[in-house]
């Protein structure tokens, strides 16, 4: 492998301790991925805040001791623990320390403490073309897909190991000729109407990466131009139940203006197609529950954005939560106190929700034991719940999810989805 | 015999658990116990400590490396891994693990229709220039 004089000079300690050791995990892993060089990022996304036990906590500490700083901007992922409101639930303080301690690590090296899991939804979003080093599997997809930004899937350790570096393996997404679709993918027979509603594209997510897996799939039969918040749902569910890490909307996402375009001229390997009738049955997968009780709703996986928080007003306002179900919405520090400003959470508190900020009950041990029924509009917690929480999960629509909330018990209109 | 594509180099032996379905460990292992918890894996349930881990390749979450640090740590990770192909997650855990605790999991990549021969219930050695050597009773 071909190493510049000046990688030569970080991974030989010339610039300290913590870059050496970075710069032998960068190499090493360069070597696994068969690089034959190494290429500069200009950003990075550091999942490796989110605290899940010792080993990662020493990793991020033995850094800091070491005195690293990034040497790019680098956003932060989410944490292991809300630190100004994790007393309201049962979280373990020995886990609320551990998971500041390593907060205040990756904060120690020049980071950006966003804590959140949609950095793209920042004024850090990457641009078209943009070489970076990005952790998070719902942000690795976006950054990809919809800004055009370039990133590989980096996993936890190695990114801040990037960021520190500034160098990352020259494989993969990062060059142009791996960008290129793959499997066609064929939206056929789903009406305009629900592809515009807010519960398709959790549910064609998880569909599209359960069926692609690690493919590059180009989609073509979206009617309706999605939101930014529709896409991060899509990402989030096809992250999740794939490999997926860049996806192509024809005539919608930056590198597939056409078909042509987006398979770089090439053909794709595999047609595939999904039916309304694919897509229903996906849906139920995403449900475990087998009634229609309920103890909590949770939303913002990932992370409530402002414009989420505005809509959410009209839907709540007036109205009140049941008492026996938990209503949660989940975001980043900086969105929700933007939220606060603009008074949107007033509804909310006298709704009776709750916020969780920084991190959510995936990443954090919050939930109390009690709660066994969940309800969420996230194809992303949906999938990961049962395994995570040891919940019985119902994934419908934001507003399903409220009307479930006041109801205190799980309602769904499933006509949309009905042929 | 088995030539694989070293991508961590080092030796093991042990029973293999193997499955065609790609799997996450960031609520799908339990590096207290070392159980695979993705309730919708086909190895959801089996102890997967000191046995040889024959998976694809990791899907989902970019947190299955810390996950797997985290195993290697507590002494419950599988002492060998085998994928069909460059898998940076499982590498990457394996690298950090040996620059922290001095514990090397083997991480080696086969062709898929290798993949496609080994069976849970297989006692599996692994050599450092990663070659398998595959036996069933």
């Amino acid at each position: 492998m071909r190493l510049t004089g000046r990688d030569r000079a970080m991974l030989d300690g010339a610039h300290g301790a913590a870059t050496q050791m970075a710069m032998s995990i960068v190499v090493q892993m360069a070597e696994v991925y068969g690089a034959s060089e190494l290429l500069e990022i200009t950003a990075a996304h550091i999942d490796s805040t989110i605290y899940i036990g010792e080993a990662g906590l020493e990793f991020a500490e033995r850094l800091a001791a070491l005195g690293a700083r990034v040497s790019v901007p680098s956003t932060l992922n989410v944490t292991g623990v809300d630190e100004h409101h994790w007393q309201e639930w049962p979280v373990p303080a020995g886990w609320a320390r551990n998971a500041q301690r390593q907060m205040a690590a990756y904060a120690s090296m020049g980071t950006i403490p966003t804590w959140t899991c949609a950095p793209y939804q920042t004024e850090h979003r990457p641009g078209l073309g943009q070489q970076v080093a990005w952790g998070e599997s719902n942000a690795i997809a976006y950054a990809n897909s919809v800004l055009g930004a370039r990133t590989e899937r980096y996993p936890d350790l190695l990114d801040i190991c990037c960021a520190i570096t500034g160098r990352v393996p020259a494989v993969g997404l990062h060059l142009t000729e791996n960008r290129a679709g793959e499997v066609l993918v064929n939206l056929v027979g789903v009406s305009g109407r629900l592809q515009a509603h807010d519960s398709f594209y959790p549910v064609f997510g998880y569909l599209l990466g359960k069926t692609v897996q690690d493919r590059i799939p180009v989609v073509t039969g979206i009617e309706v131009q999605p939101t930014d918040d529709q896409l991060k749902a899509l990402c989030a569910a096809a992250a999740t139940s794939g490999t997926v890490a860049l996806f192509h909307l024809a005539g919608i996402t930056p590198e597939a203006p056409t078909l042509d375009a987006a398979f770089q001229g090439g053909q794709p390997t595999t047609q595939i197609e999904f039916t309304l009738d694919d897509l229903q049955a996906a849906r139920q997968e995403l449900t475990t529950a087998t009634d229609d009780h309920l103890d909590m709703v949770v939303l913002g996986c990932p992370h409530l954005s402002l414009e989420e928080f505005r809509q959410l007003v009209p839907s709540i306002e007036g109205r009140q939560a049941h008492p026996d179900v938990r209503f949660l919405v989940t975001s980043n520090r900086g969105v929700v106190d933007q939220a606060k400003q603009a008074g949107y959470l007033d509804a909310l508190a006298a709704f009776g929700g709750q916020i969780t900020v920084d991190c959510c009950p995936l990443t954090t041990p919050m939930l109390p034991p009690d709660i066994k029924a969940v309800m969420t509009d996230s194809g992303k917690h949906a999938y990961y719940a049962p395994g995570l929480l040891n919940t019985r999960t119902t994934l419908g629509s934001r507003a399903e999810c409220i009307q479930s909330a006041i109801d205190g018990r799980v309602v769904r209109d499933g006509s949309l989805w009905e042929t | 015999m088995i030539q694989g594509q070293p991508l961590v180099r080092g030796q093991a032996q042990g029973v293999a658990l193997v499955s065609d379905e790609p799997i996450s460990f960031w609520g799908g292992y339990d590096h207290h116990t070392g159980e695979i918890t993705d309730r919708r894996h086909p190895l959801s349930g089996s102890i997967s400590t000191g046995r040889i881990l024959a998976v694809p390749f990791t899907r989902g979450s970019s947190t299955t490396t810390a996950v797997l640090l985290e195993a290697a740590r507590a002494g419950t990770a599988p002492v060998a891994i085998i994928t069909t192909g460059l898998d940076a997650f499982f590498a990457l855990a394996s690298i950090v693990a040996t620059e922290m605790y001095g514990v090397t999991i083997p991480v080696v990549a086969v062709s898929p229709q290798h993949f496609d021969g080994l069976r849970t219930g297989d006692s599996i050695q692994i050599t450092a220039d990663g070659q398998i050597h595959v036996h069933r009773s």
